[in-house]
């Protein structure tokens, strides 16, 4: 292949994968924004859904279904993982988060990061199931491979580039839900109470604001996205893994510090440069090294500008 | 004035400890102690030192992992016989103290003005840098082999094997012994009620002439060295480094957890947070295994009846109960906190 062809296919890789992370990095800077929270457990919820879609495309032997049964299959694990990883998202605020509102913020953080770890085991258990798509339930603890039940055509038939079905579906599904999203911030009723109680929550109930439902309605968003997103990846990358939250939740939080923590645009331009910047290293650096390049990455936008490319210069407030 | 003398949890914990290999010898072979607990020893030193940055000084750490591998490589790069250097243990360990510091030194420098929560993800992003970095650079590190074989002290005739398992014990005893003194003495210095101050409100301490940035780069430093000591030590009684995975995520929340559960900010609640998470990972979990093999229970068929597959489950649940219902641990400091 010609160079600039190599670099072309990088960039379209880079971008299909980007959107991706920036459908994670929304419900990061989602709760950030709502609650100063990072969110541990989110990279989580992210792969249970990858499992839970998994399960469905197992269970109701999506692989054998026709091409037209197969459009609806996809349609049905989107919407099986977004209300299954919403709810996850929401129960685990109910549950773990909500009782700790008025305490420290490094309580906040441990009890998220003790989420994260009861969900990973969660996924753990998962990959132990005895369905033939988890190996009937052999060593849990190794990847899955996740059937291509997208065609792996090239859509521009012999061309200069390779564009699957499976990038057009990356696409088709994050650009509707960020627009629908940035909707629903700007222009709802449940939208304007969010960024109310994201500036100040007691000003926000004093005004009538149900405070807590509507924390949990973001928490609830949030993890959605990040269905929408475990279902796309899976399809993208065809191998899921209990662990593969941890390095998800990482490029997705460096994509929403890089972008300016708090801002929607902000994630979806960092996911696309993470996205960008790991498919360029692993073809013209060595792959070995992505994870250290996206984690210096991450130091250098902390140290120099820590609002992030879009973010504004909020101070810690007395 | 004179005040009497009373026996502090702190020692009274460790005088027991000291009698543990004697109880050994009247316990059966099955149920012998002093090997777990001395594992419990060396995550008490590690915690001690993470209980500095995070207890002390607030500042969440979690990478605290890779400075225990840094100390590790530190004493297998400097003993091992494949590098020049070729020291014996008692330089070697020395060394990994002022090794870990400066590493604490680099990683704070730049990254210590950052705000609580982006520390804390910088600190975790470091900790997998450096189990990537001690991968792939394999020319150094011997990748996932690890460096082996390294060096046991030597004195009370010839150099120590496993089979000395006493010996080892009462030299990890010593060791956390003159760790406790040494932290002990740390947290009742100017240095220690410096750290109190800004753990408590950072912009309070700023004004009443506390440097902020130097005194925060002292905790992380001060932590580092102690993770790197307590590294350096497991890879000599292992005789080898281990795999780079050996220092990951999971272990930096194991020693978080021993903070966390144990007694945020207090020296008997970490030791007493290290025999009760690492007496769970090590011991209780190990038996079970053991147990189960012995009856024919469990092997590879069901993931559920793997003790060891319920690790996450267990240190996820010891940090969410742990902050909702014991949030000053079970040992809790003896200085309040101030309210919040």
């Amino acid at each position: 292949m010609l160079d600039y062809q190599v670099f072309l296919q990088q960039l379209i890789t880079g971008l299909s994968n980007g959107m991706i992370i920036a459908l994670i990095a929304i419900g990061y800077t989602m709760v950030y924004g709502i609650i100063e929270l990072i969110n541990f457990a989110h990279g989580d919820v992210f792969m249970l859904g990858a499992f839970l879609a998994l399960t469905l495309l197992g269970a109701l032997g999506m692989e054998a279904w026709g091409p037209t049964g197969q459009v609806f299959g996809v349609l049905l694990m989107l919407i099986g993982s977004a209300v299954f990883c919403g709810g996850l998202n929401w129960s685990l605020d109910r549950l773990a988060y909500r009782a700790l509102r008025k305490s420290s913020k490094l309580s906040l953080l441990v009890s998220a990061i003790g989420c994260s770890f009861v969900c990973m085991n969660l996924g753990l258990f998962w990959g132990g199931v005895p369905m033939k798509v988890f190996a009937d339930g052999n060593s849990a603890a190794a990847p899955k491979d996740f059937p291509a039940i997208i065609p792996q055509i090239n859509l521009l038939g012999d061309g200069f580039l390779r564009i699957t079905p499976a990038d057009l579906l990356v696409f088709a599904v994050t650009i509707p839900l960020m627009v629908a999203l940035t909707f629903m911030v700007k222009r709802t009723r449940l939208g304007r109470a969010m960024r109310a109680v994201a500036q100040d929550p007691t000003a926000a109930s004093l005004m009538g604001i149900p405070v807590d439902r509507v924390i949990g309605a973001t928490f609830f968003i949030g993890g959605a996205l990040g269905g929408f997103a475990s279902v796309i990846y899976s399809l993208y990358n065809n191998t899921i893994g209990f662990q593969m939250g941890t390095r998800a939740g990482l490029d997705a939080f460096t994509a929403a510090v890089l972008g300016g923590i708090g801002s929607l645009p902000g994630a979806v331009l960092g996911g696309l440069t993470i996205g960008c910047v790991r498919s360029m290293s692993d073809q013209y650096l060595e792959t070995r090294w992505t994870n250290t390049i996206v984690f210096c990455i991450l130091v250098l936008i902390l140290i120099f500008r820590p609002s992030g490319l879009l973010g504004s210069n909020r101070r810690e407030k007395v | 004035m004179t005040m009497r003398w009373r026996p502090g949890p702190i020692f009274i914990i460790l005088a027991i400890a000291a009698f543990i290999p004697l109880l050994d010898q009247v316990l059966p072979a099955k149920m012998q102690l002093s090997e777990a607990i001395r594992g419990v020893f060396l995550y008490a030193i590690l915690a001690l030192g993470l209980n500095v940055v995070t207890g002390y000084a607030g500042l969440l750490n979690l990478g605290i992992a890779a400075f225990m591998a840094i100390g590790a490589y530190t004493f297998g790069i400097l003993t091992c016989e494949i590098y020049p250097f070729q020291l014996g243990f008692w330089p070697a360990i020395a060394l990994t103290i002022p090794i870990g510091a400066l590493a604490g030194f680099i990683l704070g420098a730049p990254t210590l003005g950052l705000r609580g929560d982006y520390l804390a993800i910088v600190t975790l992003g470091f900790g997998e840098i450096v189990q990537d970095v001690l991968k792939n650079l394999d020319v150094v590190t011997k990748g996932t082999q690890g460096i082996n074989p390294l060096p046991a002290p030597n004195f009370g005739g010839g150099e120590w094997t496993a089979e000395d398992e006493y010996k080892w014990y009462y030299l990890f005893f010593v060791l956390l012994v003159l760790t406790v003194l040494a932290i002990r003495n740390l947290e009742r210095s100017r240095l220690g009620r410096a750290w109190f101050s800004i753990r408590e409100d950072e912009i309070a301490s700023r004004s009443m002439g506390i440097r902020v940035e130097r005194i925060k780069m002292i905790a992380f430093a001060t932590a580092a060295a102690i993770a790197a000591f307590a590294g350096g030590l497991s890879a000599s009684v292992l005789s080898s480094t281990g795999e780079p995975s050996n220092y990951d995520f999971q272990i930096s929340i194991l020693a978080l957890c021993i903070v966390i559960v144990g007694g945020i900010g207090s020296i008997a609640g970490v030791l007493v947070g290290a025999l009760v998470m690492v007496g769970l990972n090590s011991i209780v979990l190990v038996k079970a295994t053991a147990w189960m093999a012995a009856h024919g229970i469990g092997g590879q068929g069901n993931v559920l009846l793997s003790p060891n597959n319920w690790k996450y489950l267990i240190f996820g649940l010891a940090l969410i109960l742990a902050v909702r219902l014991k949030p000053n641990g079970l040992l809790p400091p003896r200085i309040e906190r101030a309210h919040k």
